[in-house]
């Protein structure tokens, strides 16, 4: 394990708004080990999204940096491979030619043979080979997100950027969503940022909890190291006192220290203008 | 010009086929279009006896009728001169060229005047030339526009003061500038045709460039992010997202765009004396005869179910280019 894969460095993003500029993040310092999973977890409103944008390159930040592998993020690249919340898979394509796409674009050297073995290979890990020439619009919520992760997968990404992947989900695919991911997690052993509200999801997933305080000018509020044993099961988890311990640390956080005052009439305007500015 | 009779013989088909079919699937659905008709040829010929003009009784339904039989015929007609002129010309030729080989032989066209068909068609060829230049012009600016704020910027001020131009207003600029510009020994299209086509394309432009332009800049942002994460290049980004992501505005604009394109073209026929439809409009209203207004009544019927098709044909070219199948598409 390399001792610095991807770096954080006193991160900061103000947006303009009609009334100046407004501060979303700030000071935003996180060092991420290679083959780490890391999950950030906040209240809705708080940067999680910004943060993310920011490591792939979608946003840039206004203060501080991201360095991925002694080079500085610019711009958005396969080598930080996002699953977007909606799974936003082109509409017009298969299941097999949105994989195919991503593979064309990013491995140009594979021969003709090489690329239908990949995208088949990434179809495979994410148990969707049955429907391959099925458009996104004629399979499930949960099998589209599957082929979102395996097209992100299939840019063999250093990162894989994860915003809330399974947010748009029921229960039960979710739940099956999350033991497919810690399977390629633990095969593959990519550097994994997963945003999510779920609490559960991130204990059982993560190595490491970030925490993020409520915005404006958010920040990195507590990290919660994760120190159960991989493979982790869900059901023998639940009586497991450790893991109990680490779901109530996070809830703490989440509902006492940084609980949200929605009855103060000031914060009432900064909360919705941080709404704005993340719908931007 | 037989192509003209076989678009009408085709056309005819089509109809046919898919009144069958209709009829099958939903009796309401067809018996109301039906009423519907049926209601407006009543209210039609009823209030037609009441008018009387210069040029005698305005028409009803079936002087309309008989008229548009009578214009068959003289398309008929035409033809069959036209094929006795250019069979005896042969013959000519044949005997000249047995009498001395090295005789070239000369084909002269036949110079009998236009038909309701080919008139027809030659407004069709026209309004289909003038509206796919602007096409070709208004989908890759509307592209550029929608992608890119500046250059949106930059156009729209233009887009937003030419757009309300009559055509009939570009028309006596566009006949002099093709008089001036269009100069060749032997051309390949006759000046009016050029000024009609120019005149429709001028006109088509503004809805296909906004309709693309909006389509485009409303893209979906994820599928945008998707574009960027991949680093596809500016090409393959317009040819794999912005292209698809956008086809139903394009053919919006487009459909827009062709409908603008058939009525600008009658109007500018009839004022430049151009041959068309248009002209074939003014030409009976300058003759002044007792069948003047029945023969233009089968035009106007004519011009209205020509724009109805080519509506059907741009619907079924989407259709067929549309990745979404699904889609309701009226």
């Amino acid at each position: 394990m390399q001792p610095k894969h991807l770096e954080l460095t006193q991160v900061g993003i103000d947006f303009p708004t009609p009334k100046g500029p407004f501060n979303a993040l700030t000071d935003v310092n996180l060092k991420i080990k290679k083959g780490e999973f890391i999950s950030l977890i906040g209240h809705s409103g708080c940067g999680k999204s910004t943060v993310l944008n920011i490591v792939a390159g979608l946003h840039q930040a206004t203060t501080g940096g991201v360095i991925l592998d002694g080079a500085e993020v610019k711009e958005p690249g396969p080598e930080r491979a996002v699953v977007f919340q909606n799974h936003s898979l082109l509409p017009w394509l298969s299941v097999y030619k949105n994989v195919e796409l991503a593979v064309k674009q990013t491995q140009k050297t594979k021969s003709k043979q090489e690329v239908r073995d990949w995208v088949t290979h990434n179809l495979e890990l994410v148990h969707m080979t049955h429907a391959l020439d099925k458009l996104p619009s004629e399979i499930s919520g949960g099998m589209k997100q599957r082929v979102g992760i395996a097209r992100a997968l299939a840019m063999e990404p250093k990162v894989l950027l994860m915003d809330e992947p399974f947010g748009a989900l029921d229960a039960l695919t979710r739940a099956h969503l999350q033991d497919s991911l810690m399977e390629i997690h633990a095969d593959l052993g990519n550097t994994v940022i997963m945003i999510t509200h779920d609490v559960d999801e991130a204990v059982l997933l993560s190595d490491r909890i970030v925490m993020m305080t409520n915005g404006p000018s958010a920040t990195i509020g507590e990290i919660l190291d994760v120190e159960l044993e991989r493979p982790r099961d869900r059901l023998s988890l639940a009586d497991n006192p450790q893991y109990n311990h680490y779901r109530h640390e996070v809830l703490t956080f989440l509902y006492e220290k940084q609980k949200k005052i929605e009855t103060v009439s000031s914060h009432k305007g900064k909360t919705a203008s941080v709404k704005k500015n993340n719908a931007a | 010009m037989n192509n003209s009779a076989q678009v009408v013989r085709y056309t005819g088909k089509l109809q046919g086929k898919s009144m069958i079919s209709s009829m099958l699937n939903s009796g309401p659905k067809l018996i109301m279009p039906f009423i519907g008709i049926l209601l407006f040829l009543g209210i039609w010929s009823g209030v037609a006896k009441s008018i009387d003009t210069s040029l005698g009784q305005f028409p009803g339904p079936t002087q309309v009728f008989e008229q548009a039989l009578t214009l068959i015929d003289e398309h008929n007609q035409q033809r069959e001169k036209a094929d006795d002129f250019y069979s005896r010309q042969e013959e000519r030729n044949a005997a000249r060229v047995a009498k001395d080989p090295t005789y070239v032989p000369k084909i002269r066209p036949y110079t009998g005047a236009p038909t309701f068909f080919d008139q027809i068609w030659t407004s069709l060829y026209t309004v289909m030339v003038g509206f796919f230049i602007a096409s070709i012009i208004a989908v890759p600016v509307g592209i550029l526009c929608g992608l890119s704020r500046s250059a949106y910027a930059a156009m729209n001020p233009l887009i937003q003061i030419f757009k309300p131009v009559s055509p009939l207003a570009w028309l006596p600029l566009v006949t002099m500038v093709v008089s001036a510009v269009y100069i060749s020994e032997d051309p390949m299209f006759s000046k009016s045709f050029i000024t009609s086509a120019f005149t429709v394309s001028l006109c088509c432009l503004w809805p296909t460039l906004i309709n693309t332009a909006v389509g485009v800049s409303n893209i979906d942002s994820d599928l945008v992010n998707v574009s960027k994460v991949l680093r596809l290049k500016p090409l393959s980004h317009v040819q794999k997202i912005v292209l698809p992501a956008s086809i139903p505005m394009i053919f919006t604009g487009l459909r827009l765009s062709l409908g603008i394109g058939w009525m600008v073209l009658i109007a500018a026929e009839m004022l430049a004396q151009n041959p068309g439809l248009g002209k074939f409009v003014w030409d009976e209203f300058q003759n002044g005869s007792s069948e003047s207004l029945s023969r233009i009544m089968v035009a106007v019927i004519t011009i209205g179910i020509i724009g109805f098709l080519l509506d059907r044909l741009m619907l079924t070219i989407q259709r067929y280019v549309s990745w979404d199948k699904n889609a309701v598409l009226r």
